[in-house]
């Protein structure tokens, strides 16, 4: 940030500067999420009541949560493709360990909870110490889970778990004056949040962004990198669990469950302007980016969309959503930097030696490059700040 | 300036977006939907069909009369004494999928009857090659079957109709029996299609037990797996048309059967406003459909799901006005048996219609206590009763 407003010595110019945080790919996915509140109260007045607005934000919960998850290990510079498999073979674990047994509840969640700790480790150790690209490698954990649920469970549902584990996916606190229900989801939704912010703001969490930004330099300054990147798979694959416990009471059991859920969580997560490739980004705008997307689906439903071909109108959205941001990232870049990189990027921050000066896709000749201050001086979304 | 233009390069870009999904979305609310509609309906709507099926619903079937898996309706019997032989013979089953519910229940079905019919020695072994909901996979597993498969009789549940047709034909041309059931196959060659009335028959009589229960103008949400399986557009084609007739207001979705998804769809036409009927394709995901009632609070819809367990015991918790039709799982015997048949030179019906009858709210408790302590993924009209293994064999849902 500082680096920034040194940029900004005129007075005069914040009230730009907060129209600028907006479009700016820090702020735009806060403004296409009101956007699209905005649509969606139009089209149907009655959810911008409180209870209904409390009832669209336990139904983010579950994927808010697992962008959460995802955004540490995009940020550090990897993905995880095996969230949703996480989800899933955690919902059919719930299901078929806890039954209608009660007392089983808290023995099969700590189970869960140390299933996916594992799987986490399992991932971060085959991209850290086998070198295997993260893409590849959980995309791998990704079919073996799915198969090892449909192995399970023949692909086809099983008996609901216990109501009392249900319900905190499926209750809240009721009786509550304005909002009538605060679902526990959402309560689960804030302390994750408010950890990943925590987090992402301790020495360790500015370290895996460090080492998404440039693991050379990163390792040179004593970074156990295996530890940092294994723990951000780890972190993922907890938070993929949070979200099966949560999708379980919302939603019951079921193999398709959690299917897309890594898609989801990565569009999420770029929608908040959380670079692919590291280094760059903000937890909460990967929130955002959740609650843009659901609520873009939302928006679908309210306006009648034909089932057919809702999907295509989804992607294409999405697709521009995506590349608005990617488009303001550059149009900084150009407006205010120097380095003219190609696009957003992800391979401009593994190597931010000066060579950056090199092709832009549409180079502007009427805009002599500036001395760079500093290497990185675009760099506002840097670090949790 | 500069800087300006790409500010407000990316406002336009804002704005367009917003107009993109406005364009894309507004219309639709009036006349697209019903464009979209009839092209549907052009395309999966087959008025013959749908009169055969809608009279076959009143016929009553010949046949057996505790054994509905042996009846059929309309039938034209067909010569099978070329077939004619003793001995135990090799059954090659290329099955589609068991990755749901009702093909699972079927499959386990199935494989008892199979037992039964090792022990009286017309059936040595059964070979089962599963498909995985591929159509590639399959057509690979009928030529395997064909090619080494050593078989007497060949046994295919298809995956889809029309990309199944080829590989259908070549097992027909090895001159040995072909039994096809369930989905069917653009191709007459097969010694005997079995399967229940159809989907039309399913979507007239959901449809008009909703159109009775509600009013005209009324809501209806129509909860869809997927597109594209005959079997299920032809449900929906049917229901679609009939809801068109009386004025119900009915919107469709997709749902895969993903209990997350169908509970999102609720809540949202819930804050829409207000929700009359329920109309699924299949019963898989109708107790989330029905959560989503209890969780926003409001009174539950009439509503028509299958007769999974699962909605049987939900319907009778809730007390909800509902119907649950079938799509006779029992069938899953009589290709068996079908096959013993033919063995021993008895004709069998060219088409081998077997009855389809819903479970009206007179008859759940029935179905519920036959079937008290199966899972919630069983069918309650399996027709497995005087199978071996029964009822621990479905109650303990192994997969053979």
């Amino acid at each position: 940030m500082s680096a920034v407003s040194s940029d900004r010595p005129s007075l005069g110019r914040r009230l730009a500067d907060l129209g600028r945080m907006l479009v700016s790919p820090r702020g735009a996915v806060f403004l296409l999420l009101i956007v699209l509140l905005v649509a969606i109260a139009l089209l149907n007045p009655s959810f911008a009541e409180p209870g209904q607005l409390i009832r669209f934000v336990q139904r983010v919960s579950p994927v808010a949560i697992v962008a959460i998850g995802q955004y540490f290990v995009i940020v550090g510079g990897e993905f995880d493709l095996s969230m949703g498999s996480v989800v899933t073979a955690q919902v059919v674990i719930a299901g078929n360990l806890i039954g209608q047994d009660d007392a089983k509840s808290l023995p099969v969640l700590a189970l869960m909870l140390a299933f996916g700790a594992f799987i986490g480790l399992v991932n971060g150790l085959i991209v850290t110490l086998l070198k295997v690209p993260s893409f590849i490698a959980t995309l791998g954990m990704m079919l073996a889970l799915l198969g090892a649920t449909l192995y399970w469970t023949g692909g086809a549902a099983t008996g609901n778990p216990a109501d009392s584990f249900r319900e905190i996916g499926r209750g809240g606190i009721r009786d509550l004056p304005v909002i009538e229900i605060l679902p526990w989801s959402v309560l689960v939704l804030v302390i994750v949040l408010a950890v990943a912010i925590w987090f992402a703001r301790r020495p360790f969490g500015r370290t895996i962004i460090a080492l998404g930004d440039n693991a050379m330099t990163a390792r040179y300054s004593g970074t156990r990198s295996w530890w940092v990147k294994t723990s951000t798979f780890i972190i993922s694959a907890l938070s993929a669990t949070l979200a099966g416990v949560l999708l379980v009471g919302y939603a019951g059991v079921h193999p398709s469950v959690g299917r897309g859920y890594e898609f989801t969580a990565i569009t999420a997560v770029v929608l908040g302007g959380v670079v692919l490739g590291g280094g760059r980004g903000w937890v909460v705008a990967a929130a955002a980016g959740a609650f843009a997307l659901e609520a873009l689906f939302t928006l679908l439903n309210f306006a009648g969309v034909p089932s057919t071909y809702r999907d295509a109108v989804q992607g294409v959205i999405i697709i521009l959503a995506v590349a608005y941001a990617a488009t303001t990232i550059r149009a900084r870049r150009r407006g205010r930097a120097l380095e003219t990189s190609p696009g957003p990027a992800p391979t401009n921050d593994t190597s931010p030696a000066p060579v950056a000066k090199e092709p832009d896709p549409s180079p502007d000749p009427a805009r002599p490059a500036h001395i760079p201050s500093t290497q990185r001086a675009d760099n506002e979304t840097k670090g949790g700040s | 300036m500069r800087r300006r233009f790409t500010v407000a390069s990316a406002m336009v870009g804002a704005l367009a977006l917003i107009t993109l999904a406005g364009c894309t979305t507004d219309p639709n609310v009036t006349a697209p939907t019903e464009d979209a509609a009839t092209e549907e309906a052009v395309e999966w709507f087959d008025q013959e069909l749908y009169d055969k099926q809608d009279a076959e619903r009143d016929v009553v079937p010949e046949g057996p009369e505790d054994q509905p898996w042996l009846q059929y309706i309309n039938a034209e019997f067909v010569d099978t004494s070329q077939y004619a032989s003793t001995g135990a013979k090799k059954a090659c089953f290329a099955n589609a999928s068991i990755s749901n519910p009702w093909r699972q229940t079927g499959w386990i079905t199935m494989n008892q009857q199979l037992q039964v019919l090792q022990e009286a020695g017309a059936i040595s072994e059964m070979e089962t090659r599963d498909a995985q909901d591929s159509d590639d996979t399959q057509i690979a597993d009928i030529d395997y079957f064909i090619e080494e498969g050593n078989c007497d009789v060949f046994i295919i549940s298809p995956n889809s109709t029309a990309a199944m047709t080829p590989a259908v034909e070549r097992a027909c041309e090895t001159g040995k029996p072909v039994i096809v059931f369930d989905r069917g196959v653009e191709t007459d060659c097969p010694t005997t299609f079995i399967h229940p009335i159809g989907g039309f028959a399913w979507g007239i009589d959901t449809a008009e037990f909703l159109i009775e229960e509600l009013e005209e103008g009324d809501k209806v949400v129509a909860l869809r797996i997927l597109p594209g399986v005959d079997v299920l557009e032809q449900r929906w084609a049917a229901a679609e048309k009939l809801f068109d007739e009386a004025g119900i207001d009915a919107v469709d979705y997709f749902t895969g059967a993903d209990p997350a998804e169908i509970k999102k769809i609720i809540s949202d036409e819930l804050a829409k406003g207000d929700v009359q009927g329920v109309w699924m394709d299949a019963g898989d995901g109708a107790v989330a459909a029905i959560e989503a009632f209890e969780d926003a609070g409001v009174d539950y819809p009439v509503m028509t799901g299958e007769d999974e367990m699962s909605f049987l015991r939900k319907w009778k918790e809730t007390g909800l006005t509902g119907l649950a039709p079938v799509y006779s799982n029992f069938q899953w015997r009589t290709p068996l048996l079908a096959a013993q048949m033919i063995f021993a030179g008895q004709q069998v019906p060219k088409e081998w219609v077997l009855p389809q009858e819903p479970i009206p709210a007179e008859e759940v408790d029935e179905y519920l206590a036959l079937n008290e302590n199966m899972p919630d993924g069983h069918y309650a009209k399996f027709g497995g009763e005087d199978l071996p293994g029964y009822p621990q064999v479905w109650e303990d849902r192994q997969m053979p």
